[in-house]
């Protein structure tokens, strides 16, 4: 077992006898990784700072029930899309979605040239999965990003899982005629 | 769009969709569209392709504003602080009834007791 993944167990034994400090430590090791979920799914930072405040909030709440049959980080990853979920379903009912402005992609300090190809793929696809809609991409991130089983992400969504399934074809389906559009779609476009 | 298997394209997307997963493989009949289809082999490496780049998402990490990580912590602080408050009025509630059963079942024995009393004098009288 990894060095890193023992002592994020240890720490969450400590968190689930009673030790903030414990999972206040937590907190620090994993929230820019659940931020960046929350950021995907919400699309705007406002949104996704509400979403980790509240999954944190969750998660102290519910520690006892951690099991810890996946990792913290997947726990934390459910939680956060159901937090995210929640809140994207008040939102809808007050106003029309809103397309959401396209997630930033973060310096990685690689080599530009050798990656070029590779982040320019990426660009598209945070530019693809913006113009999805909260449902079809709160589906695709779980289960392509975040590899998720669909049970999970049926029952963090309040869906059936062939709901989910569907979803996540449609978004897949998506994504790919934007990435790679057919050469008549490319023309009339031009 | 081979006509000579019997499917057709819109039959076999969601499952190419799958395939391109990689964790279950195609059935006899979509391969062997497949591989008389030009259109679907292509669709099936723009899903592998698509797939790479939604897992390598997964490895950027956003920063978030310096801000988030003090204010998670102080909201952790403020729900453990009325956590331990409500318990403490929890134990001084408990208290309180175990008090009044107590009072109620001392009185109750009382009367017993003196209405035993007062019938027994009743019979001596």
């Amino acid at each position: 077992m990894p060095a890193m993944t023992t002592e994020m167990d240890e720490l969450v034994a400590r968190a689930q006898e009673g030790d903030r400090a414990a999972f206040d430590e937590l907190v620090r090791r994993t929230h820019a990784d659940t931020y960046t979920l929350a950021y995907r799914l919400c699309g705007n930072e406002e949104d996704a700072r509400d979403v980790v405040q509240d999954a944190y909030l969750r998660a102290y709440k519910g520690l006892k029930r951690f099991r810890g049959d996946a990792q913290f980080t997947t726990w934390m990853y459910r939680i956060t899309a159901n937090c995210a979920n929640t809140l994207m379903g008040k939102r809808h009912k007050h106003r029309h979605d809103e397309l959401p402005e396209t997630v930033e992609d973060t310096d990685l300090a690689r080599d530009p040239a050798a990656q070029a190809d590779a982040m320019a793929l990426r660009q598209d696809l945070s530019e693809a999965l913006a113009e999805l809609s909260p449902k079809l991409r709160a589906v695709v991130l779980l289960r392509d990003v975040y590899e998720l089983p669909h049970e999970d992400i049926a029952a963090e969504l309040g869906i059936s899982e062939t709901a989910a399934k569907v979803r996540l074809h449609r978004a897949r389906l998506q994504l790919k005629e934007h990435l790679f559009p057919r050469r008549g779609e490319v023309d009339r476009a031009s | 769009m081979p006509a000579e298997t019997g499917i057709h394209c819109h039959d076999v997307a969601a499952e190419l969709s799958s395939a391109a997963e990689g964790h279950v493989p195609l059935s006899n009949a979509t391969r062997s569209h497949v591989e008389a289809c030009l259109r679907c082999q292509a669709d099936l490496v723009q899903y592998r392709k698509l797939l790479r780049s939604l897992r390598s998402l997964r490895t950027e990490v956003l920063q978030p504003a310096p801000g988030l990580l003090p204010e998670i912590l102080a909201g952790l602080e403020h729900a453990g602080e009325r956590h331990a408050i409500r318990a403490v009025l929890h134990g001084r509630r408990a208290a309180y009834i175990g008090g009044i059963a107590a009072a109620t079942a001392a009185g109750a024995a009382g009367a017993i007791v003196l209405a035993s009393r007062s019938k027994r004098l009743k019979l001596v009288g």
